[in-house]
């Protein structure tokens, strides 16, 4: 076997703490797994919260509301059917009035272990993600671990590169607020 | 060079041994890359010329021998890619952190009044 270090060395990177964001928490330690040729992406963090927090976080629409989309763009929960066989959907609004919708169906809910369902963007119909959150504890904190499959290697590379757009906006976004709070 | 192009270069796994095998011995012959590879001259030389027009190969003629060279500069620029998907999760988790922070003072304040 040959290794691929060449390969994983430069998709897997670490946050560096404190980077950004507002108050004295700094910002979670998030890392990525993103593998050239592969269907998915892994995406794992450690909260400082026990795990039915998270859990609960993740799963009830006033909460994940709050967190779940860019700060630039409102998130309004039009359904989460949260059982097997039971649909979601998010819509986002910008302050133009633009809407982008996602949704899909919860496959397996274990409370307060695991999440699988899948993921749709309105606006790329028929492109179909599935995902699995777990939801690990570690000494009274907790280890989420985001595992996204995607149909093709185009359509995960193709939400990496979404990263670039929106990820930019966002940081100017950020910039704007910290100039206004100073 | 496009991303897309160094990303599929990237995808398969022979492709990947030979950018390894340069990282460690730079300027190889086409004779000793190809060796390395359990596959014909012909196939061997077709994911060498995916490599260069990723940009993540160049070559040079010396005398008769085509000599190759690993340029990890693509390379990097897909790691940014990478990075900033990477960064707009954190900025997620970052959020998920906020709200987490108020049900742990929620539940610290519900002990207290129920004992």
């Amino acid at each position: 076997m040959t290794s691929s270090n060449l390969s994983t060395e430069t998709t897997q990177t670490q946050a560096a703490p404190g980077q950004m964001g507002k108050g004295d928490t700094g910002m979670a330690r998030t890392n990525i797994v993103a593998e050239p040729g592969k269907q998915e992406i892994i995406i794992t963090s450690v909260f400082d919260a026990p795990r039915h927090l998270v859990f609960r976080a993740c799963t009830e629409p006033n909460l994940l509301s709050r967190w779940w989309g860019p700060s630039r763009l409102t998130t309004v929960i039009d359904k989460m059917d949260m059982r097997r066989g039971g649909s979601w959907r998010f819509v986002q609004q910008d302050a133009n009035g633009s809407r982008f919708a996602f949704y899909g169906v919860y496959h397996d809910i274990v409370s307060p272990e695991r999440l699988v369902f899948t993921f749709e963007f309105e606006g790329t119909p028929g492109h179909v993600m599935l995902e699995t959150l777990t939801f690990e504890a570690q000494d009274g904190k907790t280890k989420l671990t985001n595992r996204s499959v995607f149909q093709t290697v185009e359509d995960r590379d193709a939400m990496l590169r979404s990263g670039m757009e929106s990820g930019a906006s966002e940081s100017m976004d950020r910039l704007a607020e910290l100039l206004a709070e100073g | 060079m496009e991303t897309e192009h160094v990303f599929k270069a990237l995808a398969a796994h022979h492709r990947r041994h030979l950018l390894d095998s340069l990282s460690q011995t730079d300027g190889q012959t086409l004779t000793e890359l190809c060796a390395q590879l359990p596959m014909s001259r012909f196939g061997a030389m077709k994911h060498l010329r995916i490599l260069e027009e990723a940009g993540l190969v160049t070559t040079r003629k010396v005398g008769r021998e085509k000599l190759h060279y690993l340029n990890p500069a693509p390379i990097q620029d897909v790691a940014v890619w990478v990075e900033h998907y990477r960064r707009l999760w954190e900025e997620r988790f970052g959020r998920l952190e906020v709200v987490l922070q108020e049900l742990q003072q929620q539940e610290q304040r519900n002990d207290l009044i129920e004992p």
